[in-house]
């Protein structure tokens, strides 16, 4: 394909996949690496880095507006992140041995569970049981804005087992070159028993550096292609951004639950493609 | 320093840091779609490209002279170091607090993405 054209679609499809990714909560690189890959006929590893250099860009433009709400917590944020960057580097290690069939059917996978975790709606609040000493002695119990209540204070439960998530939200970053919002909401949400909106908006602000974490080494192994990545990253940016300043105007349900159906479908297209190695 | 003015500096460093490696990156793309608009091209095919982070000084030699792929790869290079920046920030921030724990935390982060930046790969 001539290169401006090809730049231009490219362009345009990923502002499509940032747009969707905000205005869904999942993220741009669930629609961007499958578009690349099967669309564009993109080589997997440069779908990948191209990601990742797109997710940094997208968790860092966000960040701003995140930190506005107040809900953010920077001390979990800041403990977690030694568990999803060491995860990163072994996924990015296990990403540079590993044939690409493999990614595929891995991140197909890592589709569908996405599209089953966006399914349920997540409901808010506390019902605290026993508090974890462990919560203050690490700095970890904090207050956030609730509707009518004021401030509400919380703490955080099962430090070990969410630090460990952790870990393997990092580990699937650096193999898939995706933000792995969904993953980390799941261990501080579910796992850590952290109200809802502190889980997604902290795990913004850890994607960012998650990503920095495993880009070094896809940079250095020729993964990061700038004539590739510049249309991807302005492409999911903008999209995103856009995506961010809609969302508080549209009603997301109907959306989401096609945009599971979407991401599920090509799931099985990359578990498809890759067993057939052709990717 | 508290916690929430931490974060509100935060906030505008990481967008700062995006809105300048975005506009660098949009001047490379134009630049480098100039100079190589009629070319075919093809991404199916897997070729190595790696980017020297260990030899800043060609890079920015590239820069200087205007090659649009050594400006990319500087917007590039500047996307990623944003968020190290704003790990950076948070042990001086945690410092200021005299946050010991929290400090030793931070640069434990920061130890692994200087060496995933630096010696990995």
């Amino acid at each position: 394909m001539p290169l401006l054209s090809f730049t231009l679609f490219v362009f345009l499809g990923s502002f499509i996949a940032g747009l969707l990714g905000a205005l869904t909560g999942l993220g741009g690189g669930v629609v961007l690496i499958p578009l690349l890959t099967l669309v564009f006929h993109v080589d997997m590893r440069y779908a990948i880095g191209a990601s990742l250099i797109s997710v940094i860009a997208t968790s860092s433009g966000a960040a701003a507006a995140y930190v506005r709400e107040g809900y953010s917590n920077v001390r979990i944020g800041m403990f977690l992140e030694v568990a999803t960057t060491f995860g990163a580097m072994f996924g990015a290690f296990l990403a540079t041995r590993a044939p690409t069939r493999a990614l595929a059917v891995i991140f197909g996978m890592v589709l569908i569970y996405s599209a089953w975790l966006s399914r349920s709606q997540v409901e808010d609040g506390q019902d605290n049981v026993a508090i974890n000493p462990w919560s203050d002695l690490l700095g970890m119990s904090g207050e956030y804005p609730v509707a009518g209540q004021g401030l509400v204070s919380y703490t955080v439960d099962r430090i070990p087992a969410g630090f460990a998530t952790m870990f393997g939200a990092g580990t699937l970053s650096g193999l898939l070159g995706i933000g792995s919002g969904a993953v980390k909401v799941l261990a501080m949400d579910k796992v850590m028993r952290i109200p809802f909106k502190v889980s997604t908006t902290t795990s913004n602000f850890m994607i960012g550096v998650t990503a920095a974490a495993s880009a070094g080494i896809y940079l250095a192994r020729g993964y990061v292609d700038p004539g590739l990545a510049f249309p991807v990253v302005l492409g999911v940016l903008g999209g995103s951004l856009l995506g961010a300043r809609t969302l508080v105007f549209c009603r997301v349900s109907l959306l989401r639950v096609i945009f599971a159906f979407v991401i599920a479908a090509l799931g099985i297209e990359m578990i498809v493609n890759g067993w057939l190695g052709k990717v | 320093m508290d916690d929430a003015r931490m974060e509100v500096i935060m906030g505008r460093l990481l967008q700062a840091g995006v809105l300048l490696a975005a506009s660098v990156v949009l001047v490379g793309g134009v630049m480098y779609l100039m100079g190589h608009a009629g070319e075919g091209v093809s991404y199916r095919a897997f070729t190595a490209r790696p980017i020297e982070l260990r030899h800043p000084v060609a890079l920015l030699g590239g820069v200087a002279r205007g090659d649009a792929s050594a400006i990319l790869e500087l917007g590039i290079l500047l996307l990623v170091a944003t968020p190290i920046c704003r790990v950076i920030f948070a042990v001086i921030a945690f410092a200021m607090e005299r946050d010991r724990l929290y400090v030793a935390i931070s640069l434990t982060v920061l130890a692994v993405l200087l060496f995933g930046m630096l010696r990995a790969g």
